[in-house]
């Protein structure tokens, strides 16, 4: 399953999306440690599959809660997508 | 040599005159529905006020999300350019300048000379501008102007769920009906509308002189959720409405003299 | 003869609220009665059903208290039928106010709920559903068993959601369950409503009906608008035939034939009420459940 967390309002596109196909293999989930801001979480989806999500509290507001990781100045790695050794973590912006 | 900068907002147009590095006169308008006419007015009124006429101003630069409606001006100039160079004028420290006007935010980092070197903007969502204070003192029914100066008179921290402005009314009607007071309601839409821009102004990185532009400026609630959030005193102009038009107007007079 | 309405100031966001049930049908003989809730932020539904198929529903406006609006949406679909509380099997809460529904006996996230139901509404040849809630937009995608492919939800903007065309159907005055078709009564399609934002929509469609734009053409301008806004999710999401679409906004006429012209994409037409998708795939979700032992 793909998963889009996020929004669109009228400032731009912002969502994270997680391949929960490749999530559910993934034994240690290094994504949610390398978030410094505590925006992901690991639960248990409808389909009882151990997945990423982003916790409920970022969902309307991910595109202020990333803000940290991308600063105006430069394009450094995101790093729960690059912790994702699997790639089934993307950005949208 | 005289020059003049005419900044259309979404809100209101804002004309400065000047002349040799002083200023003559300035005169805001409703922007309404028709700009042009909004500009001509506010133009005719501030030359009408410096008692210059219209063929002595050498040079006159547009800005502000109606700058093409201006058919007397030169030229035009963006947004961010005017802010900085206005901010800069009137506090040659400020290195960061934050302007939140009714319908755009935008943080700008810039150098001594007021300069740009880097910006990020808001816009196009309420949530992230002045319109969002203004619904939500609606749905207070609140005046716009007591928002601030009621959120002084509160200390707590109460979290608002809603992004939105229009869900957000909801989430202030609600907070009313379990008798949350006005001034906490208050507080609280000026620390999440603050927390907003300062996520904005972190991306481009904060520096020392911290200055606050553009008409929310007058609001002294949000001025104080941002320089908390940011732990940062923040200086603000006597008139923040007028510092895009006076970087206009300085920028005209730089260009003017080749 | 002339009424005087103007003594209370309409309402004119408010639909009407209903309930039904299969008179034909016996709950008595069935099985399992499963039950499902899906508490929204602007409305609740409640679905009941025999063995798997439809037998009653309603659906009223959420009230401030989300567990009491669970309980008396549920009591609501029960009612004439001769149903207690305690005849329901399983039941499942779904929605906004999922963690609210106290009967309940699991939650469900909506997204799969809406996936289940619109499969059994539609039928298992539905790949994408579009939900336009009261304060959300749901672009899924599902297989033939209703099982969820990938999803996006939007609730953060009111932009592309019920609550946004409430905003206009106030400042126009015109009520809400009309909207819709008044929005099709124009010569020409005009230029969408260029703000996304509600608020500066408000802010343009204010400034086009004093440059003298007849009601009609400004909803038409905003239904497009919007149209566009929600074309725009689902193609995030991937479209696939088939394509249903669920909610409050399923009935607005000029929202649904817009996002049909602009996908270049037939709806499948509703064979029931489009706002129980979420509900009703809940109740399904307690059938299920029963059936695997873990009721």
């Amino acid at each position: 399953m793909f998963a889009n967390y996020g929004y669109k309002d009228g400032s731009g596109e912002f969502f994270i999306s997680v391949d929960t196909g490749r999530c559910a293999g993934c034994p240690d989930k290094g994504c949610v440690e390398a978030c410094p801001e505590q925006v992901l979480e690991v639960i248990t989806d409808d389909y009882d599959d151990q997945v990423i999500a982003v916790r409920e509290e970022h969902r309307k507001k991910i595109k202020y809660s990333c803000a940290p990781c991308k600063p105006t100045g430069g394009t450094k790695e995101i790093p729960c997508v690059a912790a994702c050794r699997l790639g089934g973590l993307r950005h949208s912006w | 040599m005289i020059t003049a900068g005419v900044d259309v907002g979404n809100k209101y147009t804002k004309v400065v005159v000047m002349k040799d590095g002083q200023v003559l006169s300035k005169y805001m308008v409703l922007s309404g529905f028709d700009q042009q006419q909004a500009a001509e007015e506010a133009y005719t009124r501030a030359l009408a006020e410096a008692g210059v006429a219209r063929e002595e101003v050498r040079c006159v630069l547009a800005t502000g999300a109606g700058k093409g409606a201006v058919t007397f001006a030169n030229d035009t100039i963006t947004e961010v350019g005017a802010d900085a160079k206005g901010a800069v004028f009137l506090f040659p420290s400020g290195r960061t300048i934050i302007d939140v006007g009714a319908e755009e935010g935008r943080a700008i980092k810039c150098d001594e000379k007021g300069r740009i070197v880097d910006f990020a903007i808001n816009e196009k969502c309420a949530a992230g501008a002045g319109s969002f204070t203004e619904a939500m003192a609606r749905a207070l029914e609140v005046p716009l102007e007591e928002m601030g100066p009621l959120a002084l008179q509160s200390s707590k921290v109460i979290p608002m769920n809603a992004q939105c402005a229009v869900f957000a009314e909801s989430e202030v009607v609600s907070l009313i009906h379990s008798r949350v007071t006005k001034e906490d309601i208050s507080k609280a839409v000026h620390d999440a509308i603050a927390s907003r821009i300062i996520s904005m102004a972190r991306r481009v990185g904060v520096e020392k002189d911290l200055v606050m532009t553009g008409g929310v400026g007058r609001n002294v609630g949000f001025v104080k959720a941002l320089g908390e959030g940011l732990e940062m005193a923040v200086l603000v102009p006597g008139e923040p409405e007028y510092v895009s038009a006076l970087g206009a107007a300085l920028a005209a007079a730089e260009r003017a003299a080749g | 003869m002339v009424v005087n309405q103007a003594d209370k100031p309409k309402e004119y966001w408010r639909w009407t609220e209903y309930n039904w049930f299969d008179p034909s049908r016996d709950w008595r003989k069935a099985k399992i009665i499963s039950g499902g809730v899906d508490v929204g932020s602007v409305s609740t539904q409640a679905v009941i059903m025999l063995d798997g198929e439809l037998y009653a529903y309603s659906n009223m406006r959420t009230g401030s208290d989300s567990p009491d609006s669970a309980i008396k949406a549920m009591k609501w679909a029960m009612e004439n039928t001769g149903m207690k509380m305690e005849d329901l099997t399983y039941t499942v809460g779904t929605g906004y106010g999922r963690v609210n529904v106290p009967f309940a006996n699991k939650t469900v996230t909506e997204i799969a709920c809406h996936a289940r139901g619109a499969n059994y509404m539609y039928g298992s040849t539905v790949r994408t559903v579009l939900d336009m809630g009261g304060q959300d937009c749901k672009a899924i995608r599902c297989d033939e068993k209703g099982k969820v492919v990938s999803f996006l939800m939007n609730d953060k903007c009111a932009a592309g959601t019920g609550r946004g065309m409430e905003v206009f159907a106030n400042l126009l005055a015109v009520s809400i369950e009309e909207v819709g078709e008044m929005s099709l009564q124009v010569e020409k399609e005009p230029p969408p409503v260029s703000s996304t934002c509600v608020v500066f929509a408000k802010t343009e469609a204010t400034g086009l009906l004093r440059a003298g734009w007849p009601k009609e053409r400004v909803l038409a301008a905003y239904c497009s608008a919007m149209a566009h806004r929600v074309v725009s999710l689902l193609e995030r999401n991937g479209v696939e035939r088939d394509f249903a679409i669920t909610g409050g906004i399923a009935k607005n006429i000029g929202v649904v034939s817009r996002i049909e012209k602009e996908l270049n994409l037939k709806a499948l037409k509703p064979r029931y009420d489009t706002q129980i998708a979420g509900a009703l795939g809940a109740a399904l979700f307690a059938k299920a459940l029963v059936e695997k032992g873990k009721g």
